[in-house]
């Protein structure tokens, strides 16, 4: 029971300060499925959404601020940092990060120092700083800050981490919309979009849907097929070599005559 | 226009890829060599990651060296029998090579291990050939005689004698095995046939006459790299089937092109050309592993 009430407890939590000024957020999405064909060059959501209230809005509603963030599929990932040894580089030292996600975009209505307090970023997790966690054993080794910001770095020069401030754009103090780019480079699995809602550098509301992103047709085929059956696949990619290499040799003893 | 590679999960242009096989078919078929040793370090310095290189590189060797035994066949110029006895030692090496491999992609250096490899073995043979073809080019004006090539005594003396009949070769199976061995190897760290190796190898510690060199290192090559794609697809899941293909495309058709462009080149001259080529991608790795990245944190493999 008591388990029970602590539940509860959690679920009515974040409504609970939606209940003090009466607003909350909802969103749709332009798609929420991606599917990754041989021609994928990346992939635009655009996101809609809308902020309810039980009153019109009036000058008060200015000062709302709405935050988006479209995060990939968590996963741990080893960092390793080269040094010189014996005159050349070499990877020596690696920490694992428990917790980064595969993507992580964040849109804004304004800056987010400007919107966002530290301690609502810790609690749910927006910033990309605080969306990447070193925990447990890697904390104990002796720079965890300097490979979790590695982290960060390496994936903001390949593209899957990113912010763009004031790609939000708020239209009549109840309607905003986004759009978020997502690169050709991402994989697959359950993306999660979350949409804040601020006031006073506070989240008053969130809520969250899902993309799910997915290989499809041949190379949703060729994928399962070197992981599942990696035998078959790599009998049938001789076979195609075996083949490639007697058709080119036989077409050009054709031509040649 | 793009395609998205399923194994190395990115998005590459398309026409790049066929030109990358074209233009390294072409100088395969200048060359007469197989054109791993550019192919894997071109591939992963356009972004596929060192992994899908080597093995998916391995895949589309298979296709190249195929159409070229193929013709040599025809020719009379492979023994067969050698063939075999290299591609026998051949196996042990590719196995024991993507274990090799699977090990360091675990401990994350094989980007380190890739490279080392490339900047001892390609430097050595580089420079060899580079100072043996001047040397030749300086004898041709000079006038001076060649000397003949030297037989090792030390190869005749070994057990387990075997007929060579197209190499006129009566000497013991091991040192073609161990050949084979050490090519097995290299095929499956490196992404490369190992014909750079295998070459000079029958040339000058087995004896074999150039004629039934080039044929016969191919034929052993398409079992070498056939088995290294087998072992990496399923060890590493790494062989990019659709990439293979687009760059077995652009390399079957640069070969005829490179093909009928070496008949107008003299031979000394090609070679300096292939030295300087094997040298220069010698140094440019050799140079990256020695100066300050500008960036020393990676991402290891394994996530």
């Amino acid at each position: 029971m008591r388990v029970l009430i602590a539940a509860f407890a959690v679920l009515i939590a974040p409504l609970a300060s939606a209940e003090e000024t009466g607003e909350r957020v909802i969103a749709s999405l332009s798609q929420n499925a991606v599917g990754i064909t041989s021609t994928f060059t990346g992939s635009e959501i655009f996101l809609y959404g809308a902020v309810e209230r039980g009153r019109l809005s009036d000058a008060r509603d200015d000062d709302i601020a709405v935050i988006v963030t479209v995060s990939g599929p968590r996963q741990p990932m080893t960092v390793r940092r080269k040094s010189r040894a014996f005159g050349i580089w070499i990877n020596t030292t690696s920490v694992e990060i428990d917790e980064a996600p595969s993507f992580y975009a964040v849109a804004s209505s304004a800056p987010l120092d400007e919107i966002l307090s530290h301690t609502e970023d810790l609690r749910h997790r927006i910033t990309v700083e605080k969306a990447v966690r070193v925990v447990g054993e890697a904390r104990a080794s002796a720079s965890p800050d300097a490979f979790h910001d590695a982290a960060i770095r390496l994936s903001r020069a390949a593209g899957v981490y990113f912010e763009s401030v004031g790609d939000v754009s708020i239209i009549g103090r109840t309607l905003f919309q986004t759009h978020i780019e997502l690169p050709s480079n991402i994989i697959e699995g359950d993306y999660v979009a979350r949409v804040f809602l601020l006031r006073n550098r506070a989240v008053i509301d969130k809520f969250t849907t899902r993309i799910v992103v997915s290989k499809v047709g041949f190379e949703r085929w060729i994928y399962a097929l070197a992981h599942e059956q990696s035998l078959i696949y790599g009998i049938l990619s001789i076979l195609v070599a075996l083949f490639a290499g007697w058709g080119a040799s036989e077409a050009f003893r054709l031509l040649r005559r | 226009m793009q395609i998205y590679l399923p194994i190395a999960e990115l998005s590459v242009n398309v026409l790049l890829l066929l030109g990358l096989g074209g233009v390294i078919g072409m100088l395969s078929g200048l060359f007469g060599v197989g054109g791993g040793f550019l192919m894997t370090p071109l591939l992963i310095f356009i972004g596929i990651p060192p992994a899908v290189a080597v093995a998916t590189g391995a895949n589309q060797l298979v296709a190249s060296s195929v159409s070229g035994v193929l013709s040599h066949l025809r020719r009379k110029t492979v023994d067969l029998r050698m063939g075999f006895v290299l591609t026998a030692g051949g196996a042990v090496g590719s196995v024991i090579g993507v274990q090799i491999f699977s090990l360091l992609r675990a401990l994350g250096q094989i980007e380190l291990l890739v490279s080392l490899c490339y900047v001892v073995f390609l430097g050595a043979i580089g420079g060899m050939m580079f100072f043996e073809s001047v040397r030749a080019l300086r004898r041709a004006k000079y006038g001076a005689p060649r000397k003949p090539r030297k037989h090792h005594g030390w190869i005749h003396g070994l057990p387990l004698k075997v007929r060579f009949r197209t190499s006129k070769l009566y000497i013991s199976a091991i040192p073609p095995v161990l050949i084979g061995v050490a090519v097995g190897i290299l095929a499956a760290i490196m992404g490369v046939g190992g014909g750079f190796i295998m070459v000079p190898a029958m040339i000058y510690l087995l004896g074999m006459p150039t004629v039934v060199v080039v044929g016969t290192s191919l034929f052993q090559i398409i079992f070498v790299t056939g088995l290294t794609t087998l072992l990496h697809a399923t060890e590493n899941q790494t062989v990019d089937a659709p990439l293979a293909i687009i760059l077995m495309l652009g390399g079957v058709i640069g070969a005829q092109f490179g093909a009928a462009m070496g008949v107008r080149m003299k031979g000394e001259q090609l070679r300096i050309l292939l030295a300087a080529m094997v040298l220069a991608v010698a140094l440019k790795l050799g140079f990256d592993l020695v100066v300050t990245p500008g960036e020393l944190y990676s991402f290891g493999e394994s996530h």
